[in-house]
């Protein structure tokens, strides 16, 4: 399909009324079913709500935490934010009038709440201008902002995205790779998923989970037929035939080689789950998640065994409070803290500002949950994970209703990509399943972060656009 | 494809449900545990983030919750440490408390249940909640200068009024600085704390109330006349064998009077006589006289083998069983053995002969108010136990007037006051120094005070010193400091 700017929705009624006999063309004016100005509208006006919150929130925690407003800073980390979505809210208008209105306030709303909880903790813990974190991730939501605006712009068409298929794979290697090349791969806490340049870092990691969807979108577009049709019924299920168990074992391998040269399992998980998941939904098969969830558990199995830190991290899980986790190196020192403060906020919270949430190590981005928490209260978290389970409808729906495969196949890629990073790393604070670092989107302290999901945010705005655009009601 | 993403959107409604279900786990059902554990650094933050509220002596603060700039919000001081350290205790961040701040915590705290609505209130209207004051019923000129009378002995003073049982004065020594240990530096109130429980001098030790308790001596004589007196039925001029030395039954070992010799001229003398005087020998046959059950009920009936709370809990002073062995019950008819006395229980000793025979139950706290100064608990006076009628109380009162006028404890003689007192120099071991007391009250006719004291590790004298020279002019330095105000 070429570009869908031009397909406007009064074509869309068109093939509507064509295609029932009983209305006359002519009877009565056409109701325009789409109007692009509502939806946008409507984007505005939850954009604003977002913004206002986001500005509420700063000026709590300055009360909570020093029992003043200072205006400057609500202006740098409240307003700063809002012009940023609403230049790009402006945007939108131009080149892709259609694009899902809830999509870009549920982000905006998880940043700027992000931006607050990181505020508060520079507070308490005395970081003032660039050694401010909240500071560096208002620049970072800036540069992210921008990035995705530069992303919607120029990519017209998603479809585009499938020609560089080979392209986006050999770029998910590089990136995955550059953390282990020696010079510019540098191990933080124990993970080697950094690199350095100068003065900055970068988790290259965050960019390839995109890098990584896109490829796997193209890939199994091309190859679903071979990957579905043949293979041998087993148990009811039909399995794939040896030569076709290629691209998981690739997968496979490469997800281990992240466990054990990067040290980092959460990441591991994530691409692999990604995988399996973009695989099941193009070949319908079920044989392949249970080969794939066999796989990395047993990779996780001998991993656990052969890998100390995977066998501390299952221990912490398993008994967080034994004295002998609680006080080792690398224990479960981290993850008990976090318990304590999400207990010590309770159903309602402390209130911002007011909580001890530095107490817990990292406190600022992968803990950044247990600080909402504590100073939020379980409303707060319901709340937060309601925003996520929002953006991910939003994303699913993209797929539901698109007419292209590869689009169909990217949007669950990158709405899936977003809900298992939610669902390792909360869960891994509370407890459902192991440890691992990752940060949780948007609202964590984190350049790389950011821009790997406002990108997502952009090609999700895109997707849908496209999907609304195409002549069909069904939206 | 349709079918796959629905359950692929089921297996994220599963994912979410578990990250719903595990925060209302922590945050809900489990949050009063993980608030107890004791690693939890929170729940001392949150403590310490509310003002505690103060310790009042005659409406001046003698710990108070100031604020302070770290993550506390507040730094508890004691004004006065050293001085009321016996009284006030000391309030750590995480290593506990003692005294009035451990036994009154959830008032000082605010987290009593009289105080539930008015902390409901203070969240309600925002204001900082605010634990409630505590007023003692200390008399800061009067524990100044028993705190002063005591010097650098080892030892304790306490001072009570015996018609209501307010406590007037407390003082243990050697003291300590409870604001070393309120610092917000846990290291280093673990270093200080370690320092002082080492100390071979036990300063953490409110010696009034607690700690090693000592042999009463002579002191128990009151009891041991009130057995004889009461439970016996013996007249005061009850006549004894006046002996020089005393052959304690079934055993080889010989009880002497303090400082050898008789009690007085005769061949016989009284038991009043040997009250006045404090003679040993007299005082254990009265005791294998009159049989155990009387004197250990008698012990029992003074409160010896009970305690309460005063508020801060008074261990309870020991009269072990006896079990028909006569030498026990010799020796503990003068103190010795294995009865073992706290200055608590000798101050109620003289409480029940000043007055009339009751015991009114000690008490150091006035009043607690909340911050908005509604009394939220007022002192009453209440009865701990009668252990003697009013008749054998002032027959008893006679005997220690008059054991200070011309007897055993003249070194606590005041001119124009008639003082009541008993003396005490108790044995502790062999070539063990002595452990002195005095105890009683003024003026003896209208009792305004009781008072105890103990002097340990033989007030630096080793064996030479005595009760009369040694506790008594202490005494003596408090019951001027309550008749002179």
């Amino acid at each position: 399909m070429t570009n869908n700017e031009a397909t406007n929705n009064a074509g869309a009624v068109d093939a509507l009324t064509t295609a029932s006999p009983v209305q006359k063309p002519d009877a009565r004016p056409l109701r325009r079913i789409r109007v692009p100005e509502k939806l946008r509208n409507l984007e505005l006006f939850l954009l604003l709500f977002a913004c206002v919150i986001n500005g509420a929130a700063v000026v709590m925690v300055q009360l909570g935490a020093q029992g003043l407003v200072d205006f400057g800073q609500v202006a740098l980390l409240g307003v700063g934010l809002a012009v940023l979505v609403i230049g790009m809210h402006v945007a939108l208008r131009f080149v892709a009038p259609n694009a899902d209105p809830f999509i870009l306030p549920i982000a905006t709303l998880l940043n700027g709440i992000g931006i607050a909880e990181i505020y508060r903790i520079d507070i308490e813990q005395g970081a003032t201008g660039w050694d401010s974190t909240s500071e560096r991730q208002v620049v970072w939501s800036a540069v992210a902002i921008i990035i995705a605006l530069l992303v919607i712009v120029f990519l017209r068409n998603h479809r585009v995205l499938q020609r560089y298929t080979y392209v986006f794979m050999v770029i998910s290697g590089v990136l995955l790779l550059l953390p282990i090349l020696p010079g510019i791969g540098k191990e933080v806490y124990g993970a080697r998923v950094w690199i350095g340049i100068g003065p900055f870092s970068f988790q290259p990691g965050e960019i390839a989970k995109i890098a990584l969807a896109i490829f796997f979108a193209g890939y199994l577009v091309s190859r679903r037929d071979s990957l579905s049709m043949v293979g041998r019924k087993f148990l009811g299920m039909r399995f794939p035939r040896a030569r076709d168990l290629g691209p998981i074992l690739v997968i496979w391998a490469a997800s281990m080689a992240v466990i054990i040269f990067q040290h980092d399992l959460g990441t591991a998980l994530l691409y692999f789950g990604l995988f399996v998941v973009m695989l099941y939904v193009a070949t319908a098969r079920l044989s392949w998640v249970i080969i794939g969830i066999g796989l990395f558990l047993a990779g996780a199995l001998v991993a656990s065994q052969v890998l100390v830190y995977v066998n501390d991290r299952f221990a912490n899980w398993l008994n967080p409070f034994d004295p002998v986790n609680y006080d080792a190196q690398g224990g479960s020192y981290q993850l008990v803290q976090g318990l304590f403060g999400l207990a010590n906020g309770g159903l309602i919270g402390t209130g911002l500002g007011q909580g001890s949430p530095s107490i817990t190590p990292l406190a600022q981005s992968d803990y950044i949950i247990a600080s909402l928490g504590e100073e939020l209260g379980m409303a707060g978290l319901f709340v937060i994970l309601c925003l996520y389970l929002l953006f991910i409808a939003r994303g699913l729906r993209i797929s539901f209703a698109g007419t292209d495969d590869f689009g169909r196949l990217l949007g669950v890629g990158l709405t899936f990509v977003v809900a298992l990073q939610c669902f390792i790393v909360i869960g891994g604070v509370t407890r459902v399943i192991p440890l691992t670092g990752l940060t949780t989107p948007f609202l964590a302290a984190g350049g790389s972060s950011l821009v790997a999901n406002w990108i997502i945010v952009a090609l999700l705005l895109r997707l849908s656009d496209t999907v609304r655009s195409q002549p069909r009601l069904v939206v | 494809m349709n079918r796959e993403l629905k359950r692929v959107t089921i297996v994220i409604l599963a994912m979410f449900a578990a990250l719903f279900l595990s925060v209302t786990t922590i945050q809900f059902f489990s949050a009063d545990a993980l608030a107890n554990d004791s690693r939890n650094a929170r729940t001392i933050y949150a403590s310490y983030s509310k003002q505690r509220g103060p310790i009042l002596v005659a409406g001046q603060p003698i710990a108070q919750s100031v604020p302070s700039d770290d993550q506390y919000k507040y730094q508890r001081t004691y004004p006065n440490g050293p001085l009321y350290s016996s009284v006030t205790g000391y309030y750590t961040l995480d290593q506990g408390s003692t005294g009035i701040e451990a036994a009154l915590n959830d008032e000082l705290a605010g987290t009593s249940g009289s105080q539930f609505l008015s902390q409901l209130n203070s969240i309600v209207t925002g204001q900082n909640p605010q634990g409630a004051s505590v007023e003692l019923t200390i008399d800061p000129k009067i524990q100044q200068a028993a705190y002063d009378a005591l010097g650098d002995q080892q030892g304790a003073v306490i001072a009570v009024e015996p018609k209501t049982g307010r406590i007037l004065a407390m003082v243990s020594k050697p003291d300590y600085d409870p604001n070393t240990l309120a610092v917000h530096d846990t290291d280093e109130v673990i270093k200080t704390y370690n320092a002082l429980n080492t100390d071979p001098a036990e300063p953490l030790i409110n010696r009034t109330l607690d700690g090693n308790l000592d042999p009463p001596g002579s002191t128990f004589k009151i009891v041991t006349s009130s057995a004889a007196l009461q439970n016996a039925r013996l007249p005061g001029d009850t006549q004894l064998p006046n002996l020089s030395g005393y052959q304690l039954p079934g055993s080889d070992h010989v009880v002497s009077n303090a400082g050898g010799g008789t009690c007085g001229p005769g061949d016989t003398v009284s038991i009043e006589t040997a009250f006045v005087l404090s003679c040993n020998i007299p005082m254990a046959e009265l005791g294998v006289m009159m049989g155990q059950k009387n004197l250990t009920d008698m012990a029992n009936a003074y409160g010896y083998n009970s305690s309460f709370d005063s508020p801060i809990p008074v261990e309870a002073s020991q009269f072990p069983p006896l079990k028909d062995d006569p030498a026990q019950l010799a020796l503990s008819s003068f103190g010795q053995a294995n009865v073992r006395s706290s200055p608590m229980q000798i101050v109620e000793q003289s409480m029940a002969v000043a007055n009339g025979g009751v015991i009114m139950q000690p008490n150091l706290v006035d009043t607690i108010s909340a911050p908005d100064l509604t009394v939220l608990q007022q002192f009453q006076a209440k009865t701990l136990s009668t252990p003697i009628t009013s008749i054998t109380a002032s027959t008893l009162s006679s005997w220690m007037v008059e054991a200070v006028n011309s007897g055993a404890a003249t070194n606590a003689r005041i001119d124009g006051v008639s003082v009541a007192g008993k003396t005490g120099t108790a044995e502790n071991g062999t070539g063990d120094p002595y452990t002195l007391w005095f105890t009683g009250f003024a003026p003896a006719d209208n009792p305004q005070v009781a008072v105890a004291v103990v002097v340990q590790n033989g007030g630096k004298l080793g064996q030479s010193g005595s009760g009369n020279t040694v506790a008594a002019p202490i005494a003596k330095k408090v019951l001027e400091a309550v008749l002179n105000k």
